[in-house]
């Protein structure tokens, strides 16, 4: 007689290769049977609370230290926030186009970070691969060039940054109604000169991507996936803009739940869910209800739910991405990988653009009008869709804060990316070994997850995979350090 | 006629005159001494023990100590650049001073002179203090939590701008900036145009609407190190 097998909580403590700190709790029921996934941020920042009394002006400089990704994006989008409360959200054309600057390089940074030495890895390995060699060092040793790519792409990047915010990282450069300095020839030129490369590399990382999506078709269309809505803000045409633009939202079909949605009225389109098991909340759109009304953000919903986008490297790739779906949204969680790399190319080819703008030489920096004392912002941020909402008082001090983070909202979507994952290859399975537990990884990898933002901690993550059974007892522990 | 008096600061000969202290004459030669409360247009105070130096084998204020004939200055030995930093770090854990987000920074005496005396993280524990950030007024704030209590701004508001807004109130670690009216700052006859305002060398006193006005490499002590000027003057005075 078979003897009766008792439930089984796996745990993937710390996730590794992505940013911040998480784990992911599965619990498999005697009948090996999924009873619940679970993906648990076990870190806690409080920004919301602690800029509450400090100056509003403050605010840019101390929220971008919620990470050191993107805190770019942190920054511009507190900054368009004050801008409002100073009356200066027209900025003069060169205050806008250095922080667009600024933002495009902080896009090609982020993007070039988590697919050459985040991702990469699992996709040119595979998933089964050694953890010894599945890693960016693995990378750097069989595909030198790539790696070589990834590093000096992130660093052009962070170039970018340097000269519009001061420093590569945490700088000081949008300053409520406008910018605090101006783009010199020497920097400039300085940029210039290694774009081409960097727009050529770009589109090689396309082409990779886009070939690793096609090749592993089958494997890929069904992997950690499911029908989904999609959030992304779009230019008032309709095309692709990370800076700036209205709110838009389309089902897994294609059909819009709602458009062009200024970002002062998110909370009639928006709400956020507790529960209990998370420092995480679960955004959903109203209409829709919790149940139905999640949604996912990032590279993927950018591309799906914009009409086109105005640079041409990019708008072809995005078109070809399109056609594998006939057009219609691409709910392929693995694309996210493609979609990255389509925003990748779009946004070496706006520097380019921007660099030969010489609105960046101009002088006229900042604008102050009529102040107010509540504002709302919305930014694309490499991960997603990035909310920032301020109360101040009479005195210029900030009463509230509140912001809405991409991966805050992909919350829900990765919690069923692990859950799909977990059915389909952990359920009725006696032993499970790495590549399965490094699968409910790469999902999660997918989203490009930040959990350092997500809950208002970089460092050393070794994984461990502990098997208990109901009363706690050690059955089965994995380590991977 | 005012009489010359030299004395010696590191082994180095130094000439002043009669009725300066040793800081104004190290200062005047070319010889810096690190210091945070003293400031040339406002009166000696002798508050923050920064300038300590040993005069004669004990320890003194360079800033209020006159100098005299053959006095012997020991400024920068090992013992006197420890007992500075273990000062500057005291003043970092006894205030709430984050350096990383504070409008300040690259512009910020103390921080200048934790740089200049290599602080890399203090010894001591932080004391995380709950102070007061004082916004009512139209065109300036105090943020106490920065506040070294130098008395700099006691010192302008009383002596220059002839207004006494500022003064100190409470002992020991209630010890603190308070302004001249019933209630809050915007009660007081303080202007953005008081030397009062532009004199505080830390975050404490700042005008409002010029946060980060200056981007990261032009701030002050971006290029040249705190004292810097003053010892390229001296370079200059020898060569």
């Amino acid at each position: 007689m078979a003897e009766k097998k008792s439930v089984e909580r796996i745990a993937i403590h710390p996730v590794t290769r992505i940013e911040g700190h998480g784990k992911v709790t599965i619990l498999l029921d005697e009948n090996r049977k999924v009873k619940q996934a679970r993906m648990h941020i076990v870190e806690f920042r409080g920004f919301e609370r602690f800029v509450q009394g400090r100056p509003y002006w403050e605010v840019p400089v101390m929220v971008q230290r919620l990470c050191g990704i993107c805190p770019v994006s942190h920054h511009l989008c507190a900054a368009k926030a004050t801008d409002i409360l100073v009356g200066g959200e027209k900025l003069t054309p060169t205050a806008e186009k250095m922080r667009r600057l600024m933002h495009y390089g902080q896009i090609f940074q982020s993007h070039a970070l988590h697919f050459f030495h985040l991702a990469s890895p699992d996709l040119l390995f595979g998933f089964d691969a050694d953890p010894a060699v599945r890693n960016i060092i693995g990378v750097a040793r069989k595909h030198k060039d790539l790696a070589v790519q990834g590093v000096m792409m992130r660093k052009y990047g962070q170039e970018v940054i340097k000269a519009t915010a001061g420093k590569k990282i945490h700088g000081t450069g949008a300053i409520p109604g406008g910018i605090n300095k101006n783009l010199s020839i020497r920097e400039r030129d300085y940029l210039l000169e290694d774009i081409g490369k960097m727009i050529q590399w770009a589109k090689a990382a396309v082409d990779l991507a886009r070939k690793y999506t096609e090749d592993h078709l089958e494997e890929l269309k069904d992997f950690g996936t499911f029908p989904s809505n999609h959030l992304g803000i779009v230019r008032e045409d309709g095309a692709l803009d990370l800076y700036d633009g209205g709110l838009r939202t389309v089902d897994a079909e294609g059909n819009k739940i709602f458009d062009h949605i200024p970002v002062q009225r998110y909370l009639e389109f928006i709400a956020e869910e507790v529960r209990p098991w998370s420092y995480m909340k679960f955004p959903f759109i109203k209409s829709l209800g919790p149940e139905k009304g999640w949604y996912r953000v990032g590279p993927l919903s950018r591309i799906n739910a914009c009409d086109f986008i105005d640079t041409p490297l990019a708008e072809k790739e995005r078109q070809d991405f399109m056609a594998l779906t006939g057009g219609k949204p691409n709910n392929i969680t693995m694309a996210y990988h493609w979609a990255r790399m389509i925003e990748i190319l779009h946004a070496a080819e706006k520097i380019q653009e921007l660099l030969n703008d010489p609105d960046l030489q101009g002088t006229d920096l900042v604008v102050r009008g009529e102040p107010r004392r509540e504002a709302m912002a919305v930014i694309e941020a490499p991960r997603g869709t990035l909310f920032h909402h301020y109360r101040i008082n009479e005195e210029g001090l900030v009463t509230k804060a509140n912001l809405i983070v991409s991966t805050t909202q992909n919350n829900e979507p990765m919690n069923r990316s692990v859950t799909k994952v977990a059915k389909d290859f952990m359920e009725g399975k006696d032993k499970i070994d790495e590549g399965i537990l490094n699968r409910v990884e790469v999902a999660i990898r997918a989203y490009d997850p930040c959990l350092s933002c997500a809950t208002h901690a970089l460092g050393n993550m070794p994984l461990v995979v502990e098997a208990r059974d109901e009363s706690g007892r050690l059955l089965d522990s994995l380590r991977r350090d | 006629m005012i009489k010359p008096i030299t004395f010696i600061v590191d082994g180095k000969e130094i000439r002043g005159r009669e009725g300066q202290t040793i800081l104004q004459a190290a200062l005047e030669a070319g010889v810096y001494i690190p210091h945070l409360c003293f400031h040339p247009d406002l009166k000696p105070f002798g508050s923050c023990r920064v300038c300590t130096v040993m005069v004669n084998g004990r320890p003194a204020a360079s800033c209020t100590t006159p100098i005299a004939e053959g006095m012997i200055v020991e400024s920068s030995s090992e013992r006197i650049r420890e007992y500075r930093k273990i000062l500057v770090e005291m003043l970092f854990v006894e205030g709430n001073h984050f350096c990383m987000v504070c409008e300040k920074s690259g512009n910020c005496e103390l921080q200048a002179l934790a740089y200049r005396l290599g602080i890399t993280a203090p010894r001591f524990p932080y004391l995380f203090p709950k102070r007061e950030v004082d916004a009512s007024h139209p065109e300036v704030f105090i943020d106490r939590n920065r506040c070294v209590l130098c008395g700099r701004c006691v010192r302008a508001s009383r002596d220059v701008d002839g207004k006494h807004v500022f003064d100190f109130a409470g002992r020991g670690p209630e010890k603190k900036v308070a302004v001249n009216s019933k209630g809050r700052l915007a009660e007081t006859k303080l202007s953005s145009a008081d030397k009062a305002v532009d004199i505080c060398p830390v975050g404490a006193i700042l005008k409002k609407g010029e946060a980060y006005m200056v981007p990261v490499g032009k701030r002050a002590f971006d290029r040249k190190p705190i004292g810097a000027e003053i010892e390229e003057k001296g370079t200059d005075l020898q060569s």
